[in-house]
């Protein structure tokens, strides 16, 4: 078990836990009710994944959700009204009524790049926001989730193997659930761990139990530490169940019940609360009060989405650029001296091992044109 | 005062941004120790050292989420495409990504994807294409093609400067064909202005790119006819500037839309259609195109001939729209 948490923490996670599992339950009322837009993926017996990773971050660092990582948005700042009014595409959701389900993000504040759709996009992106980090002078890492699925597309290598000719500080998470919609991940990767994959990369790897938050977060830990000496990136698989269909819509017919009942004997919630009991970490009492606060703020904050307008429809014209609504502005933390020239000893050769270095191409044009400012 | 190519101007537009703005930086397949398979790179590694002009693996939809997300931690990357026919394959994260964002989630993606595109040069079905109306129907996205070297480096540097992502297509034909001595002091070309190359009473010519010049032989050779042609070079296709092609077609009546794309689906069928839209009562003649055909650009000469529009056919069509 992790010995790094504090008591108070301990117990945090749980809430986070507790809220990510409640706020579905709600979602999923509030999709019967058609009350929906978008669909609602769930992730039933992935919380731990979800909540585990991302508590394992520092303040700063950067994540890219994917569809089902509602624990993460709700770790890294976001509000259970923010998920709902989201859901509920209503104007006063972070994307003002433009997204639905969980793709949203925050860039300034939050350090949320919001999930896209289309699988293995973000591979190459987070790659990219862990490389400006670093050009940066941030010592930040950033981290992504991919599912089994995800794992098979060409955005998801290319950015792999950026990544780790870059050594860029980006950490993976591959949640494997077993299932890419309907399709059993044996018929997606001829592997048994999809840890393996990073192999192809020359990258380190692990393979955690993803039921088990605290040993998420202790193997996230790891990972990240490691990422952030510098060491390149590292991709984390966590075995895990989908335990429900792909979305709301789907029952899942196709997964086998006998696969599901022995997921259940696995649930992140109840393997969480016997290690929360075993250690002594709360009692009956600091259950219930967890239980509380989760309901009482998806109660508020379901009357708060449930009251909040539809967005004017011509609204929908709106914002397709960005015409000085941002200022933008990188958070640099070295000197920017050390990046603008004149520069030296900077020599146009590729260093190869054991042969030395190629000879240099033709230098910068000796006059520019007036120096220009912004 | 020096002579500057195209080329040139783009290799100045880069070095004078990287100069005044570290959150510029550089992504692309052979732009550094190399300079670039045109050279457009050439001497800036060395003066702004590996972390600002990096050679990344072939990876083009790697490359172009890389730069989406630096952007998201406000850099400006530029992204060299080797050609822009290899665009295809960031085609996902140009228009599910980069096109999107703000529009989606409020999060600008001040990019820039550059490379060289057009035919001419014999390169072929995969080093000739003109990609820019794949980009040119994508909300969200900028698409800039520029004629001359002036454009190109003020329109570049417009392009870094600007908070959307911007397609910056370069016509490898104008490359080293085309010079012209540049102002010594720094200038900016505004994104989403078209120009009047040349005035004239009898129609309008709206075109762009490398097409701009076979449009101004042809008006040059009108004119000894006794037919005054107008050449608006629209230089951004999006935005489009339809204010000033609207005032030429009010000026001249008659409009002939010429490009270097092939003929469905280009640039001309959208120009028509709102011409027709909002200037019908000025037209005194059917709205015309001269394009390439609708093929892959072929090869050998005598097929790459016969398929691109020249001075030749955009003045027989201008000839037959101006005694319309």
């Amino acid at each position: 078990m992790s010995t790094t948490l504090t008591r108070e923490q301990s117990l945090e996670v749980y809430y986070y836990l507790r809220l990510n599992r409640s706020l579905e339950e709600l979602l999923v009322r509030l999709f019967r009710q058609n009350k929906i837009f978008g669909g609602v993926y769930g992730s039933l017996g992935q919380e731990a994944i979800s909540v585990g990773a991302a508590y394992a971050l520092d303040p700063g660092d950067w994540i890219a959700p994917m569809i089902r990582n509602i624990g993460a948005l709700l770790v890294h700042g976001f509000r259970p009204r923010d998920i709902l009014t989201q859901h509920m595409a209503r104007a006063a959701s972070p994307t003002l009524g433009k997204e639905g389900t969980s793709h949203m993000g925050d860039l300034q504040k939050r350090h949320v790049v919001a999930p896209t759709s289309v699988l293995g996009d973000l591979i190459p992106v987070m790659t990219g926001v862990a490389m400006a980090g670093r050009y940066l002078g941030q010592k930040i890492v950033a981290m992504t989730w991919i599912g089994d699925g995800g794992t098979s597309t060409g955005a998801f290598h290319e950015g792999m193997n950026l990544a780790a000719v870059q050594q860029a500080p980006l950490i993976v998470i591959v949640e494997n659930n077993q299932w890419a919609y309907s399709t059993p991940v044996s018929r997606q990767v001829p592997l048994r761990d999809l840890a393996d994959r990073a192999r192809a990369y020359g990258i380190s790897s692990m393979t955690v139990e993803g039921n088990d938050v605290v040993a998420v977060m202790d193997t996230v830990r790891e990972a990240v530490a490691q990422a952030r000496q510098g060491r390149g990136p590292v991709l984390v698989e966590a075995k895990t169940m989908r335990m429900v269909g792909h979305a709301q819509h789907d029952s899942a017919a196709y997964v086998p019940r006998e696969m599901l009942a022995y997921w259940k004997t696995r649930d992140p919630l109840d393997l969480y609360e016997s290690h929360l009991t075993r250690n002594g970490l709360w009692d009956e009492a600091t259950r219930k009060e967890i239980e509380t606060r989760v309901q009482r703020e998806l109660s508020d904050d379901l009357a708060f989405a449930e009251d909040a307008p539809f967005p004017a429809g011509e609204s929908a014209e709106q914002g397709v650029y960005c015409q000085g609504c941002h200022t933008i502005e990188p958070m640099w933390q070295r000197p920017k001296e050390e990046l603008t020239p004149p520069r030296s000893g900077v020599q146009a050769a590729w260093a190869i091992e054991d042969f030395g270095d190629t000879k240099s191409p033709p230098a910068a044009p000796d006059s520019l044109p007036g120096k220009t400012r912004r | 005062m020096a002579q500057v190519s195209y080329l040139e101007a783009i290799r100045q537009a880069l070095f004078e941004e990287m100069d005044c703005d570290p959150s510029v930086l550089l992504l692309g397949e052979d732009i550094g120790v190399y300079g670039g398979a045109f050279q457009a790179t050439a001497g800036l590694l060395e003066r702004y050292g590996w972390e600002r002009v990096i050679d990344t693996p072939i990876s083009e939809a790697g490359i172009v989420g890389a730069a989406v997300g630096m952007s998201y931690q406000g850099l400006r990357p530029v992204v060299e495409m080797q050609f822009m026919d290899f665009i295809a394959c960031a085609f996902e994260q140009i228009v599910n990504l980069a096109a999107k964002s703000h529009y989606r989630w409020g999060a600008p993606a001040p990019l820039v994807v550059r490379g060289p595109a057009g035919g001419g040069v014999h390169g072929g079905p995969f080093h000739s294409a003109n990609p820019e109306m794949y980009f040119a129907h994508t909300p969200g996205l900028k698409v800039v093609y520029p004629a001359t070297a002036y454009d190109a480096k003020g329109l570049l540097k417009s392009a870094i400067r600007d908070n959307n992502p911007v397609i910056f297509l370069e016509h490898k034909l104008l490359y080293r064909r085309i010079k012209e001595e540049l102002p010594e002091e720094e200038y900016t070309v505004p994104l989403g202005q078209a120009v009047v190359r040349r005035p004239g009473r009898d129609l309008t010519i709206a075109t762009y790119a490398a097409m701009v010049h076979a449009s101004m032989e042809a008006a040059e050779r009108l004119a000894a006819e006794g037919i005054e042609t107008e050449v608006v070079d629209l230089r951004t296709l999006l935005p489009l500037d339809r204010q000033t092609l609207a005032a030429s077609v009010h000026r001249t009546n008659k409009l002939l839309v010429v490009h270097e794309d092939t003929r469905t689906g280009g640039m001309a069928g959208e120009i028509a259609a709102q011409i027709a839209d909002t200037s019908f009562e000025d037209l005194d003649g059917p709205i015309r195109r001269v394009t390439s055909l609708d093929t892959p650009v072929p090869l050998s000469p005598p097929l790459e001939e016969y398929f691109l529009p020249n001075a030749d056919r955009i003045a027989a069509a201008a000839r037959d729209l101006a005694r319309y």
